[in-house]
């Protein structure tokens, strides 16, 4: 069965780009990284891919808020090709700086501000899987992987509405660590094939990497959430 | 400009800066003010359009988030960055008006605070002062503050001034030498004279400013290679021969590189080498905390890309004063620990996490010691496959390629600098000698050179001295013919020489083959990233520098490197007190033991630890967080990479309040911790390879020089008891503070020692954490009434009249048993015993596992001993019971079984009885 190709974006200051790479072809993927600059110059790159990742890290030094830079670079480079690829239902995820972006281009509802607590927090959390419209979580089991924001506090004017129009797609479990609304730790858009996580789950591949993993108390591997992306794609 | 356009950017939701603010003003007494409200500002040079305020407002606000407005506040007062500081948040926006289509906007940006509260006269010039605004990179203004912006048209006259020396006697050399802050002495200075009456002419002064930085403290290491007398008349061995020789003499197959080049180079698997090093940016820290912790992390980090491996973690230990110290008792010129802390910590965190390495291990240390000299260190780690870091060097015709962030007059005579003494009025001059890092531009250069493999023949990164160091070491013995007016610059007006010794950052220099150059250029358009030629290694020796056809600096690398004269220097040794002495009497053991637990050296350091992603790359297996509730302190924390089986433990060392007792008996003792951290986690103890890094205070005072002697001495004699050769190292001497009251102030001996070692199998790792209730727990090592220097002394004001400890008999042979025992998967938890003793490390393990612990038997029978002695060489294992008679049988040596592991969360100990509650309370000051 051939892999499905994936293509992980990263913008300059982007740094989760490779762990989620390796966390795509454990999943059964083709991953290849392509920069931004690359894809504004060739956007048909795009279209040879069936799933994308806008990858976390710092793109642009988080210059007057997470992600601005990059989303209006996005949308002016590519912005064309980025919708034809959503409306084509092909699955796309934005995982911390890539949630971010989404969320400035429209692609995703609300918006990221900084924690309560007003500075970068490095923990682990656990995630519970609200049904909802997206396809990346689909029969998923609660995830437990770490955050690694400054920006990560989810606002939305209505949540309730979100929530009933299903797409709630991950909450905080036990602990919100940064005051995100209704304890939203990611969202879907409409369609459901639009994902944005503030948490990495491409950091719980492997059972060594959880902390408790020398305790035997380590459960919910992040990769079934990019096994299920995957599956998703080559379905399509 | 005060016609130019600029918005005031607010949040929705109170600004979270703010309450740190408030908080921070407090602190600082100024208990009036009861709010300081914060506002981002973005000035913009020149008018715009309502169409141009629209499509940047849109770009700038986000209007879920925030609200904004182009009209400017009248009251409050606002903060911009001087013109040339590094403002990445500046560049950003430049580039986003380009791309909304208003290209060639100039803009800078700033804050606007508004303070509340009954406010006495001077209170917001006082908090504009000491808080909002670090004067060494910032200025203030009542609203609104007019910008200022970088000339973008100014020029400089491409000259050179010839510095009349060869007929100067010893008092106006003197005079000269401190005139233009060379930091020089007067054999130094005599050199220079001589050499240039033997060429016949007078320097430059480009190239006395180059002499000064290659032959300053911080760049020559004068101290560590000076040839040193006792008063006894008899010779000491120079520390870095010492040092070197020690490592020779272990001669461990696993060291590739030691002492040479950018970092010690080390390989435990086939193909593949591992490049350590740690660094010191102690007085930039100082004046400006949160740039110079930055420009910190960001030197070591290009420190082991200058060795051509990839970064892959990095590790900080930090020492500060007090953070509760008395405002009003403040040293003039000095800035509050807790704006040095708060700021140091931001720095770390700030460039770590956007360049995407994990900072994984360290320490923060307080003492009143570190009040006028704060003390950061940053270490890196980077891997390479074999062969990739073993390059030819530079050969005659290459090029002389600088690669990254542009130049600008960042950090002039850093290296001059950083070897003086400071005094009250240091912030005020050393400005231009401060940075603000890039990490952006650091991580585009990382990914660079990931894909230049090959490209180039040899590679160092600009630090101390800019392009002055990084050229002038790279064409030594070769030679080389630069021409600094090609060098790419952020700003228009510098002069040669500025160009030549700016300590901008984020600059690697490369040496490239002509025939590569094509293909190097190719991936550095790819992904961004600027290189210039600047010109070609020659191959005459003769180090020349133009700007165009003006010959600037024509120096033989010979007398620039080897021209320097030893120094000679004198030194008395310290005489410790070693005889033994009754142990100090402990009225109320638990009470000590709650104490011990909330002192700010040994309480968690996890509101620190968050701030730093440790997570990115996956590698990182043991954190220096552990246990159920992932808030225990590890021991040593281990690195693996995803798809491989073993792995690389780091483990740190520090104990300056052994140091101020006993330096020798201090380097042995953390040269053993460090090994007892990388032992407890799992790692293999005859893998270990260790990085010294010491900060001290004048050496040219006998005493202080006679405490480092001892130090080394320490450090060699560990090292060749545990055969743990050092690779790599660094001394930051000077750290002094001249106070205004004339008296010196003196950092302690402050040598921190890490360890590296390999770990056969990152699947099992151990950690301190308890795992199950009945396990047994086993004390390992000899325990002894030795106080000196002891948290529990430090507490109480007790015991310093016994010895601190002395190095322990058979540890080297303890360790390689554990490690076996530790191999097998049977002990449960392994922590190594420190600070606080015993009865601290046994509740650190209960903290870690949310268990409690009985314990009916003590190593020694006087109690207080037996709690919070700090032996060296000792560790509590966890073992089931049935592994209990395996275990005691493989150690080979007597141990003491000290009790029990227990689901009741209480913690039992010779009298005490305290709940975990009680411990974690003291531990983590109610926190969370």
């Amino acid at each position: 069965m051939s892999r499905p190709q994936a293509m992980v974006l990263a913008a300059p200051g982007t740094n989760r780009d490779r762990d989620v790479a390796f966390a795509l072809e454990l999943a059964g993927a083709d991953p290849r990284i392509a920069l931004l600059n690359e894809l504004v110059t060739y956007p048909g790159m795009l279209q040879s891919a069936q799933l994308l990742v806008v990858a976390g890290g710092f793109s642009y030094a988080d210059a007057l808020g997470a992600g601005r830079m990059w989303s209006l670079e996005l949308v002016h480079g590519v912005g064309d090709a980025l919708q034809q690829f959503v409306a084509a239902g092909k699955p796309v995820i934005g995982i911390c700086n890539g949630f971010q972006v989404l969320t400035r281009t429209g692609l995703l509802p609300g918006a990221l501000g900084h924690n309560d607590s007003g500075h970068f927090q490095c923990e682990w959390v656990r995630l519970a899987v609200p049904a909802s419209r997206s396809v990346w979580t689909q029969g998923l089991d609660p995830i437990e992987c770490p955050i690694a924001h400054g920006e990560g506090r989810y606002v939305h004017p209505d949540v309730a509405a979100l929530a009933a129009a299903g797409q709630v797609a991950l909450t905080y479990e036990g602990h919100n660590p940064n005051g995100s609304a209704a304890d939203i730790a990611g969202v879907c858009d409409e369609s459901g094939v639009v994902l944005g996580l503030m948490p990495h789950p491409e950091n719980h591949v492997l059972a060594r990497q959880h902390p408790r993993h020398g305790r035997g108390t380590a459960t919910g591997l992040g990769l079934a959430l990019f096994q299920q992306g995957v599956r998703y794609a080559g379905g399509l | 400009m005060a016609n130019g356009a600029r918005l005031t950017i607010r949040t929705r939701e109170p600004d979270p800066r703010a309450a740190g603010l408030l908080a921070d003003a407090h602190a600082l007494g100024l208990t009036e003010v009861t709010a300081i409200d914060v506002a981002d500002v973005v000035f913009f040079a020149g008018s715009l359009t309502a169409a141009g305020k629209k499509k940047m407002e849109a770009v700038l606000v986000d209007p879920l988030l925030q609200t904004a407005s182009w009209t400017a506040p009248k009251t409050g007062i606002e903060t911009e960055l001087l013109p040339g500081v590094t403002d990445p948040v500046a560049t950003a926006v430049t580039l986003a008006a380009h791309t909304v289509g208003l290209p060639g906007t100039e803009v800078a940006t700033g804050k606007h605070f508004q303070i509340h509260g009954d406010l006495a006269e001077g209170t917001v010039a006082t908090l504009a002062r000491r808080l909002l605004a670090n004067q060494v990179i910032e200025r203030w203004a009542p609203a609104p503050l007019v910008p200022s912006f970088i000339d973008t048209h100014a020029t400089a006259e491409q000259t050179v001034d010839h510095v009349a020396i060869t007929g100067l006697d010893d008092d106006a050399l003197q005079a000269l030498n401190k005139e233009r802050g060379l930091s020089m002495d007067i054999a130094e200075l005599h050199a220079v004279v001589a050499h240039f009456r033997g060429v016949g002419r007078e320097p430059t002064d480009v190239e006395l400013e180059t002499l000064a930085q290659t032959w300053s403290e911080h760049c020559a290491h004068k101290t560590f290679r000076a040839r040193i007398t006792l008063d006894d008349g008899s010779e000491v061995t120079p520390l870095m021969k010492q040092l070197r020789g020690c490592t020779d003499a272990i001669d461990a197959p696993f060291v590739r590189s030691s002492f040479v080049g950018n970092a010690g180079i080390l390989s435990y698997v086939p193909g593949v080498t591992v490049a350590v090093k740690a660094e010191t940016h102690n007085h930039p820290s100082a004046i400006e905390p949160f740039g110079g912790s930055n420009t910190g992390v960001g030197g070591v980090i290009r420190d082991v890309m200058g060795a051509a491996h990839h970064p892959i973690a990095i590790t900080d230990i930090l020492c500060f004063g007090p953070t509760d110290f008395p405002a009003d008792q403040l040293p003039e010129g000095v800035l509050h620990p807790r704006l040095i802390e708060s700021g140091v910590v931001a720095g770390v965190a700030d460039y770590g996490n956007k360049i995407g390495l994990p900072t994984v291990a360290g320490a923060v240390l307080y003492d009143p010691g570190y009040l006028a000299n704060p003390l950061v260190y940053a270490g890196c780690i980077g891997v390479a496959r074999e062969g990739e870091w073993s390059l030819p060097g530079p050969k005659p015709g290459d090029l002389v390629v600088t690669m990254g962030g542009r130049t600008g007059r960042d950090g002039l005579r850093g290296a001059t600098f950083s070897s003086a003494t400071m005094d009250a009025t240091t912030g005020d001059v050393a400005g231009a000698s401060v940075q603000i890092g890039d990490p952006i531009t650091e991580k585009l250069l990382i990914d660079v050179m990931r894909e230049c493999i090959g490209l180039y023949s040899a590679v160092t990164d600009c630090g101390a001295g800019g392009l002055s160091s990084a050229v002038g070491e790279m064409a030594e013995g070769v030679g080389a013919d630069v021409d600094v007016a090609l060098a790419p610059l952020k700003y228009p007006g510098l002069r040669p020489w500025e160009v030549w010794l700016s300590e901008a950052q984020e600059r690697m220099v490369f040496a490239v083959p002509p025939a590569h150059w094509p293909a190097l250029l190719t991936v550095c358009e790819r992904h961004g990233v600027e290189a210039v030629s600047l010109g070609t290694f020659t191959g005459d020796g003769i180090l020349r520098v133009r700007s165009g056809d003006l010959t600037v600096l024509e120096l033989d690398t010979h007398f620039l490197h080897d021209g320097r004269p030893q120094r000679t220097m004198t030194a008395v040794l310290p005489a410790p007190g070693r005889a033994a002495a009754a142990p100090p009497v402990c009225a109320d053991p638990a009470a000590t033991l709650l104490a011990l637990l909330a002192h700010p050296n040994i309480a968690s350091k996890e509101h620190i630890i968050r701030r730093y992603d440790h997570e990115i790359r996956g590698a990182t297996v043991v954190r220096p967080l552990v246990g159920e509730g992932h808030d225990g302190h590890a021991d040593g924390v281990l690195l693996a990479e995803p798809a491989d089986t073993h792995g690389l433990a780091i483990g740190i060392g520090v104990n300056p309040w052994f140091g101020i007792t006993d330096p020798e008996r201090m380097a042995h003792a953390v040269v053993d911790e460090a090994i007892r951290n990388v032992v407890a986690v799992g790692a293999d103890p005859s893998s270990v390879a260790l990085l010294d890094n010491f900060s001290w205070g004048d050496p040219r005072r006998p005493s202080t020089l006679g405490e480092l002697i001892a130090a080394v001495q320490g450090c060699c004699a560990a090292a060749s008891a545990f055969r743990a050769p050092f690779v790599s190292g660094k001394d930051s001497l000077n750290n002094e503070y001249l106070g205004s009251d004339g008296a010196r102030h003196a950092v302690p001996p402050t040598l921190v020692i890490t360890a590296i070692a390999h770990h056969p199998n990152a699947d099992r790792a151990v950690t301190p954490d308890l795992k199950a209730a009945g396990n047994a727990l086993v004390l390992l090592g000899a325990t002894a009434g030795e106080f000196g220097g002891s948290h529990y002394a430090l507490l109480t004001g007790q015991g310093n009249d016994t010895p601190v400890p002395a190095p322990t008999a058979n540890g080297p042979a303890r360790y390689r048993t554990l490690h076996t025992l530790l191999r097998s998967g049977r002990v449960r938890a392994c922590h190594d015993l420190s600070e606080g003793g015993l009865a601290v490390a046994l509740a650190e393990m209960c903290i870690g596992g949310r268990l409690g612990a009985t314990v009916d038997t003590l190593p020694a029978t006087d109690v207080t001993t037996g709690l919070f002695a700090e032996s060296n060489g000792r560790f509590v294992c966890e073992v089931p019971p049935d592994d209990l008679v395996w275990f005691l049988d493989g150690l080979g040596e007597p141990a003491v079984v000290l009790g029990t592991v227990t689901a009741e969360p209480v913690l039992r100990l010779a009298g005490i009885e305290l709940s975990l509650d009680d411990l974690r309370t003291a531990f983590q000051g109610g926190a969370r």
